[in-house]
């Protein structure tokens, strides 16, 4: 290969990523930002014009406690998803190679399912008529059995159930290359196990910790169904509200807005905790 | 009803992209026809009903054959008409529109000014199916309605409710299943009826507000406000929401199929939303159009629609040959709730804030 079809080669693969980097992302997010400035019109679609309005009707108490609700909810997920992620790969890399296999496969399978065949399914795992209240008043733990959905309990569970198998995803590899011998060390050093654990094999995966809280968040920010499916109305997030404008509403230019606004104010947050993570170390 | 007006009252995201692939392909499908008209009817459902019981026998009947076209639900198929009609297109002669766009198509003149007179069967049509112009100029002739009424589980409920007002019992307390949009609950015009006497309240904004705050009340009653109709039934036909708003002619074959559901006409009435045969002014085959919308106007058609597509007629019901148990099936006596479609067209950013806020905030 002579040097000029060396360099015409390494363009070359520079730009596949990049026109696809542009083809699926820039310029889908360009017409986003663009249609966010275009003037709604009632009783038709929008028209071409720079406003400020559709930006204007976000910044209300109203949406302000839809967007809170947004973050809390994909915040609360993340972190709950993360403690029970972690003692659970710490506990797998415990296991035999095969027994790992076998394990993470299982997990993994989740993801195999749809949103929508998992809210359904939680939703009548948690009803009255046919959910595990039944098997709670069998057992006699309850006097009747009864309903524990919708409900911000029902909504958290849906989204752990798909927060898991991410943070499991990116811990468990972190978890598995870790050293054996220093938690090793802190015992023979005369640590109790708990003591070891949190006293080495914590601190060293922090990086990890915080990369699965990272994309746990931003995987459940995205979240627009089981809100509908296990929530009430005041845990509808802002992607819920986003899909009534822009599908049952016609409202593009706002739908745009919103979602605008929602991606930057999400990325200013994982940068910020990334910016943090950083410092830290 | 069935599948089809449902998905096209209340969108998923899958119905959404079926109809949008289908419309994108649409066009290549309509250069083709030459010397037919193209009737547009929601996809799926109403199409394959359609295409099974209707126009075989209008073109036996009139010589007219028909190019079925499959709409996408929404407002998108307005957006597409308007667009073609400034190219001087028509994608389908006569579309069967839901009424808020159909409205909307009205306000930019979209629709063809129809001859009254080449269609005396418009005269079997009660006046809230005929729509006109200001100058009094009809644009679009009823063409199938649907009732949504008060429905309930008869496990949990041995008695029927009789009145809408059974919505605020604080006996029902968590457990209703309502709509969850402003412009397919029609909830503004039950409230209105139930406890202002009608509906001529929600002409101003003052009046929509009182409407509104009543209908707060019926927040602490309400479990789920639905947008997948799949949800509710199947809560209701297992007795986990017990009562709600629902369409009648599908309670009744949930019923008919042993389901322990039943849906009552509250004696206010119960909701009759609809859709309306509207032509382009861009077709070119107006007269046709007027033979089509003329011949779906007859009683023995309406009656046909009753009994193999489950809706309700656009016309009056002496004129129909339904015996009480095939009228039941899709429809009441009771005269029905209209809903105020001209406010969703008119106030209908305001109206969707404002709903947002009662049952989000």
């Amino acid at each position: 290969m002579t040097s000029a079809e060396r360099v015409g080669s390494s363009i070359l693969t520079a730009a596949i990523p990049a026109a696809m980097l542009i083809c699926f992302f820039v310029l889908p997010f360009s017409i986003m930002v663009a249609v966010s400035f275009f003037e709604r019109v009632q009783g038709a679609f929008f028209e071409p014009a720079f406003v400020l309005s559709n930006y204007e009707r976000f910044l209300s108490p109203f949406f302000g406690s839809v967007l809170a609700t947004s973050l809390l909810l994909a915040a609360g997920a993340s972190v709950v998803s993360v403690a029970v992620a972690y003692p659970f790969a710490w506990m797998l890399v415990q296991f035999r190679r095969r027994g790992q296999t076998l394990i993470l496969v299982f997990v993994l399978a989740v993801l195999s399912l749809s949103e929508v065949i998992i809210g359904f399914a939680w939703s009548s795992l948690l009803s009255r008529t046919a959910g595990i209240g039944n098997l709670l008043a069998f057992a006699g733990l309850v006097d009747a059995p009864r309903s524990y959905t919708p409900g911000l309990a029902a909504l958290m569970l849906g989204l752990c159930y798909l927060g898991l198998p991410y943070a499991v995803l990116v811990i468990y590899p972190a978890l598995s290359r870790l050293d054996p011998a220093i938690p090793e060390a802190a015992r023979m050093l005369g640590a109790s196990p708990l003591r070891a654990f949190l006293g080495t094999v914590v601190p060293l995966s922090r990086n990890t910790i915080s990369g699965a809280l990272i994309l746990v968040f931003v995987f459940s920010l995205g979240a627009y169904l089981l809100p509908q499916l296990l929530g009430r109305p005041q845990h509808w997030t802002l992607s819920v509200h986003i899909t009534d404008q822009a599908i049952f509403q016609s409202n593009l230019p706002f739908a745009a807005a919103m979602a605008v606004l929602f991606l930057m104010i999400s990325l200013l947050l994982v940068g910020v905790s990334m910016l943090l993570g950083r410092q830290r170390s | 009803m069935k599948t089809s007006d449902k998905s096209h009252m209340n969108l998923s995201r899958r119905t959404f992209l079926v109809a949008t692939t289908a419309a994108l392909s649409a066009p290549a499908v309509l250069r083709a026809s030459e010397g037919v008209l193209k009737v547009g009817t929601y996809g799926g459902y109403f199409q394959d009903s359609f295409d099974s019981y209707i126009y075989p026998d209008f073109a036996a009947a009139t010589g007219i054959s028909v190019e079925s076209i499959g709409e996408p639900t929404g407002e998108a198929w307005l957006v597409q008409l308007e667009a073609a009609a400034r190219a001087g297109q028509a994608p389908a002669d006569v579309s069967m529109m839901a009424q808020t766009p159909r409205l909307k198509g009205q306000k930019s003149e979209l629709w063809a000014r129809l001859d009254e007179s080449s269609m005396p069967n418009l005269e079997n049509v009660p006046d809230h199916f005929v729509h006109r112009y200001d100058d009094g100029a009809v644009c679009g002739v009823g063409a199938v309605s649907w009732y949504i009424t008060l429905v309930t589980n008869t496990d949990s409920h041995p008695e029927a409710p009789t009145s809408w007002k059974a919505l605020w019992d604080p006996a029902n307390k968590d457990s209703l299943g309502l709509l969850a949009l402003v412009t397919n609950s029609f909830l503004l015009e039950v409230t209105a009826t139930t406890w202002f006497g009608g509906t001529d309240i929600l002409d101003t904004e003052e009046g929509i507000q009182q409407v509104m705050d009543k209908l707060a009340e019926v927040k602490p009653n309400v479990r789920l406000w639905y947008r997948d109709e799949g949800q509710f039934q199947q809560a209701l036909e297992t007795g986990e929401i017990p009562m709600g708003q629902y369409y009648h002619d599908v309670t009744g074959l949930a019923a008919a199929d042993g389901k322990p559901v039943r849906s009552t006409f509250p004696e206010e009435g119960g909701i009759l939303d609809s859709g309306s045969w509207s032509v382009s002014k861009a077709s070119q085959r107006l007269d046709e159009a007027q033979v089509f919308v003329n011949y779906m106007c007859q009683p023995d058609i309406q009656s046909k629609l009753s009994r193999f597509v489950g809706t309700a007629p656009v016309i009056n019901r002496e004129l129909t040959d339904l015996s009480d148990e095939e009228f039941g099936a899709v429809a009441s006596d009771i005269p029905p709730i209209l809903p105020r479609y001209d406010i969703y067209d008119l106030r209908s950013d305001w109206l969707n804030q404002k709903w947002t806020e009662l049952i989000a905030g």
